[in-house]
């Protein structure tokens, strides 16, 4: 079973319909990339995936969102702990106003994931490490998070979805406002994070697609245009608009 | 090196870009000195009404000395004036109206900005800020004739009855007095607390409410990550409104019973610093009388001072905190 099924989804602001009847199997463990022009609905969909998009109020949902066999849109769902387990990573790191330690810890203290003191300690600190920021700011856990680079703080910002212990996580640009260094690392924790989490990534680099993700969709006008493994999307696509836009030829 | 290099071997003609650029300068060599007039004027104002208030009350200030700000007494016929009644009944009464108005007024902004749907956040917002705009006098007589009955009739018996033990609030229930004052003072305050806070809450950007959601977090939880996000705006706001308060005039001379005591009741009648200047300026016979009022005017610009000052600092270590 896949861990994400989408059958068939339409999605309005008000009257304008920003996605169009989108179909797609997401298997654990996998990273997918969105690729697409901007106002593509790329996002909008990504954001579909964990409810983000219930805070717009003239925002509209058909069809169907399965996670784990289970329709995400169903009147009683608890969308507080389908954000846990579907966390997300936004395009401009967003720390909130505490310690570094308060950050990660923030998730874990609200949903009472944590047994003891002790316990969330731990767990901070192995969220920390997960995102490959530990060692860097070991020293310091307890300074405001606004002290920490742009990159840094986008990791601190992983890090403290994954606190949470979530099992999707759902990518928005993660690296789109970092350096080529920064990105780097992201990429590099992208690929170590595939392991255990299901990841869907939104990017607007090609070669970040490439690098690190297993299968590419490509998405355009609302529609989803062609999904495929991502080695066969950039070499040899089954639709003439993804080769079009992979080569670089419009977007 | 040779002259192409430098900028002084080149000829007029050479680089036309070169004039405008001088031109741009001298421009903002008059923008400046334009900004440091408006600066200056500013600093201007603040030290001149120093310096003439302190002139005008230079009798007074001679007389009475420090014992001014702690002299109990305020006898005209006599000629014996002493401050403390009066600053005691300003910051009591300022005090009073915060306790109120700030969580009524920040529960009033995370409503607007947090809960309500768009469609009633805007017509709320108009009325609050319409309430900011009611003269002081429009609530000095609803607070005579609306509030001082209510509050003599239902309130104060009630609060004497339940709290009736604590000195707050035991004494006659009149109407008249600290109690009311600071509540029409909290209600003349709650608009501008709330406007400013409901501007700063709407400040607070979008991803922070994402990021708390994202992690499985309540409409509760995600609200006290914005209040985070705005506590030294807030702290700012309160403190607008504790200026108000403080300079506040009109109706709370209507309501407070001008009688410069320092009673622990709230139910007592008091006095504030504006209060006295306002009714007595025009009777004031005497020059002493007269150089004592100006002195009180001297007292309120320094306490306003000194609160926005500490403030400041509050403000500063809020934002350092969390910054």
């Amino acid at each position: 079973m896949s861990k994400i099924s989408v059958s068939n989804l339409n999605f309005f602001y008000g009257k304008a319909q920003a996605l169009h009847d989108i179909s797609l199997d997401i298997p654990e463990r996998e990273v997918i990339a969105f690729v697409g022009p901007s106002g593509c609905g790329k996002s909008t969909f990504l954001r579909t995936l964990n409810r983000m998009n219930d805070t717009i109020p003239s925002a509209r949902v058909e069809g169907q969102v399965l996670i784990d066999g289970k329709n995400i849109y169903e009147a009683n769902t608890d969308v507080a702990s389908l954000r846990r387990k579907v966390g997300m990573v936004f395009q401009k790191s967003n720390p909130f106003p505490k310690s570094i330690f308060e950050n990660v810890a923030y998730g874990v203290r609200i949903n009472g994931i944590h047994k003891d003191k002790a316990d969330l300690n731990v767990r901070v600190e192995k969220a920390l490490h997960d995102a490959a920021l530990l060692d860097e700011v070991k020293d310091r856990m307890n300074t405001s998070a606004f002290g920490l680079s742009g990159g840094q703080q986008q990791r601190l910002c992983i890090a403290r979805a994954l606190a949470v212990q979530p099992e999707v996580i759902l990518m928005d640009e993660p690296a789109s406002a970092l350096d080529p260094i920064a990105t780097q690392k992201i990429e590099e924790l992208v690929v170590e994070l595939k392991k255990q989490y299901t990841i869907v990534i939104v990017t607007h680099n090609m070669q970040q697609a490439a690098r690190v993700s297993d299968r590419t969709a490509f998405f355009m006008l609302g529609k989803l245009v062609e999904v495929n493994p991502t080695q066969k999307m950039f070499t040899n696509p089954d639709e003439k608009l993804t080769e079009d836009y992979v080569t670089g030829r419009f977007g | 090196m040779s002259s192409e290099t430098t900028d002084n071997g080149l000829s007029d003609g050479e680089f036309s870009v070169a004039k405008p650029k001088q031109n741009n300068i001298l421009g903002d060599k008059i923008f400046r000195f334009a900004l440091t007039v408006c600066a200056a004027i500013i600093l201007l104002i603040v030290l001149a009404m120093i310096a003439v208030m302190a002139q005008s009350s230079w009798l007074s200030l001679k007389e009475f000395g420090f014992g001014f700000l702690v002299g109990q007494v305020w006898d005209p016929v006599k000629g014996e004036f002493g401050a403390l009644p009066f600053i005691y009944g300003t910051m009591v009464s300022a005090i009073l109206a915060l306790l109120i108005a700030t969580p009524i007024s920040i529960g009033v902004a995370v409503f607007l900005v947090e809960q309500a749907p768009k469609s009633l956040a805007r017509p709320m917002a108009f009325l609050v800020e319409l309430l900011a705009a009611i003269p002081s006098v429009v609530y000095g007589l609803w607070a005579i004739f609306v509030l001082a009955p209510i509050l003599r009739v239902y309130v104060q018996p009630f609060l004497q009855k339940t709290l009736g033990f604590l000195p707050f609030f035991q004494g006659t229930a009149t109407g008249i007095g600290m109690l009311t004052g600071g509540i029409i003072l909290a209600i003349m305050i709650t608009p501008i607390i709330t406007a400013v806070v409901r501007d700063i809450l709407e400040a607070v950007p979008v991803t922070q409410r994402e990021a708390s959601l994202a992690l499985g977090a309540t409409k509760w939880e995600t609200t006290k990550i914005v209040l985070a996000n705005a506590s030294s705006g807030i702290a700012g706001a309160i403190v607008l409104g504790l200026g108000r308060a403080i300079g506040e005039t009109m109706a709370i001379t209507m309501i407070i019973g001008n009688r410069p005591q320092i009673s622990a009741s709230l139910f007592d009648p008091a006095y504030t610093i504006a209060s006295v200047i306002a009714n007595e300026f025009t009777e004031a016979t005497g020059d002493l009388y007269l150089s004592a009022l100006v002195e009180m005017g001297l007292i309120l610009f320094l306490v306003t001072f000194i609160v926005n000052g500490l403030a400041k600092l509050l403000i500063l270590s809020v934002a350092r905190r969390t910054a």
